[in-house]
């Protein structure tokens, strides 16, 4: 299965951009920072949470808590996964309790990972408040699922693919749309 | 793909690379131990058979567990309770079995090959839970997660095995799986106790105590398995201890940072010295903590994918 690259959607200052407004987002529809926490999901959520922890910094002036989350453990296609796959660590450096949670993601497409997100989030306990902050909302829902903040909206076929590259694991940060090739 | 098996039945069968993949997963599923759930649901609605056809505690509480923390459907049966007495043979059993669509099957049987032979005739997952005095796979893996945990990378790290090892298939998952990481292994006991021919499977063979543990990163000490000794073979529990028990005398010898691990169910003051034991060098609650870890790892990664197109035997 080869990737091949049809367009850039998201260049590295968009997406700043679209982080810094977001940011600006969470912290009027929170009226502030307080008891909120970042979680990414494994793995470009992750440094993406990193972003907007950064983000809302620069405006609040305080630090929000991060952690990161792998759903693997949670998936519901067990039995049509081909290679096994990667596992990630899950790290919650804060009780999860009566805390606000923004779960962070690169891209939301089925909303079947939020779903499994979820499930771990409440495995951890209950948290007064989940919202949820994508980088790209690709459409083709399968389930009940809606963003609170979104970087770009972006419609899709399904044949697509949307790559959300960053510095950490990809030595760059855009956001590209390309098709599977064979 | 980290398992390109249907079944684990030994380390022998495993590559370097398949162990530490499923070291690596095993230690993701220990940090859900940490969590006020337990459990994770990815194995929901499948069901695994546990088949103990020799007693067992920890081994059985061990795979139960970890089951149970992959949220899958457990049956549970043993040799006393159920058709064996009445003298069914261990393929019905087996087919049985599979005519009622199980997923996995859990084996522990004093016969050698028992697993495999199971594995051969089910096309369901079968994991070896210990087969006579031929493998414990599970044990191995417990037992090298957590070396690597303290030793890290295990390449040149002296690992010395002490006890009956004829009898034990825990020395022979834990050579066949160390010797594959690189790890120099030396297999020491009384010279009944000690089968001709390990040492072309890569292990040092000393019959010496003392020179044994000299220079060792870790001290695997082995249960001394009363129930199968003929008096020919075994001093006695006293001379055993007076030559080979891991004593505080013994202890205090080590290199500083070296440690000591026993599988379990201990002989206290036979194979392992109570202050030992008790004592501040063993790892012991440890492995067993590993052990849910490592069983977790295996089951879930062998449920990965469709087993028949794994190239698994149909039966």
């Amino acid at each position: 299965m080869n990737f091949a690259e049809k367009a850039v959607l998201m260049n590295a200052s968009e997406i700043t951009r679209a982080m810094k407004r977001m940011a600006h987002e969470i912290i009027e529809a929170n009226k502030g920072v307080d008891n909120l926490v970042l979680l990414g999901i494994q793995r470009r959520g992750v440094p993406l949470a990193r972003m907007l922890a950064e983000a809302i910094k620069q405006v609040e002036g305080q630090d929000v808590p991060q952690g990161a989350l792998d759903i693997t453990f949670y998936r519901d296609d067990l039995s049509t996964l081909g290679p096994s796959p990667q596992v990630s660590s899950t790290e919650m450096p804060f009780d999860v309790n009566e805390k606000i949670i923004i779960l962070v993601d690169d891209v939301l497409y089925t909303g079947r990972t939020v779903r499994a997100a979820l499930d771990v989030i409440m495995d951890w306990g209950r948290p007064q408040a989940i919202r949820l902050a994508v980088l790209v909302d690709r459409g083709h829902r399968e389930l009940p699922v809606r963003p609170d903040f979104v970087g770009k909206n972006v419609p899709t076929s399904q044949r697509e693919i949307i790559k959300v590259k960053v510095e950490e694991f990809d030595d760059k940060l855009e956001v590209v749309v390309g098709e599977v090739t064979e | 793909m980290i398992l390109e098996t249907k079944d684990v039945l030994g380390l022998e069968d495993l590559s370097a690379e398949e162990i530490l993949g499923v070291l690596d997963v095993a230690a993701h599923f220990r940090a859900v131990f940490d969590r006020p759930v337990r459990s994770v649901p990815i194995m929901r609605g499948r069901t695994v058979v546990n088949f103990f056809h020799e007693p067992s505690t920890r081994t059985r509480i061990s795979f139960e567990l970890a089951e149970q923390r992959l949220s899958a459907d457990i049956i549970n049966f043993s040799a006393a309770t159920s058709s064996f007495s009445k003298g069914e043979t261990l393929r019905d059993t087996a087919e049985n079995l599979a005519a009622m669509k199980i997923d996995m099957l859990i084996v522990r049987h004093s016969s050698p090959g028992a697993a495999q032979y199971l594995a051969k005739v089910l096309e369901c997952s079968v994991i070896n839970a210990g087969d006579g005095a031929h493998e414990h796979p599970t044990q191995g893996l417990l037992d090298i997660m957590t070396m690597r945990q303290r030793l890290g990378d295990m390449r040149g790290k002296k690992v010395t095995i002490i006890g009956d090892i004829t009898h034990s298939r825990v020395a022979r998952s834990n050579l066949w799986g160390l010797v594959k990481l690189g790890a120099e292994v030396t297999l020491c006991g009384p010279p009944t106790m000690i089968p001709g021919g390990l040492d072309k499977l890569g292990a040092k063979i000393e019959y010496n105590l003392e020179k044994a543990v000299a220079d060792a990163d870790v001290l695997n000490v082995l249960r001394i398995q009363l129930e199968r000794h003929s008096s020919k073979s075994f001093p006695g529990n006293r001379e055993y201890h007076r030559m080979y028990g891991i004593t505080e005398d013994v202890v205090r010898k080590l290199k500083p940072d070296a440690f000591v691990m026993h599988p379990g169910p201990m002989n206290r003051d036979v194979e392992i010295a109570s202050e030992v034991a008790d004592g501040p060098r063993q790892v012991i609650l440890d492995q067993v903590a590993n052990g849910v870890a490592v069983r977790m790892a295996l089951i879930y990664l062998l449920s990965g994918g469709d087993p028949r197109s794994l190239g698994g035997s149909a039966s």
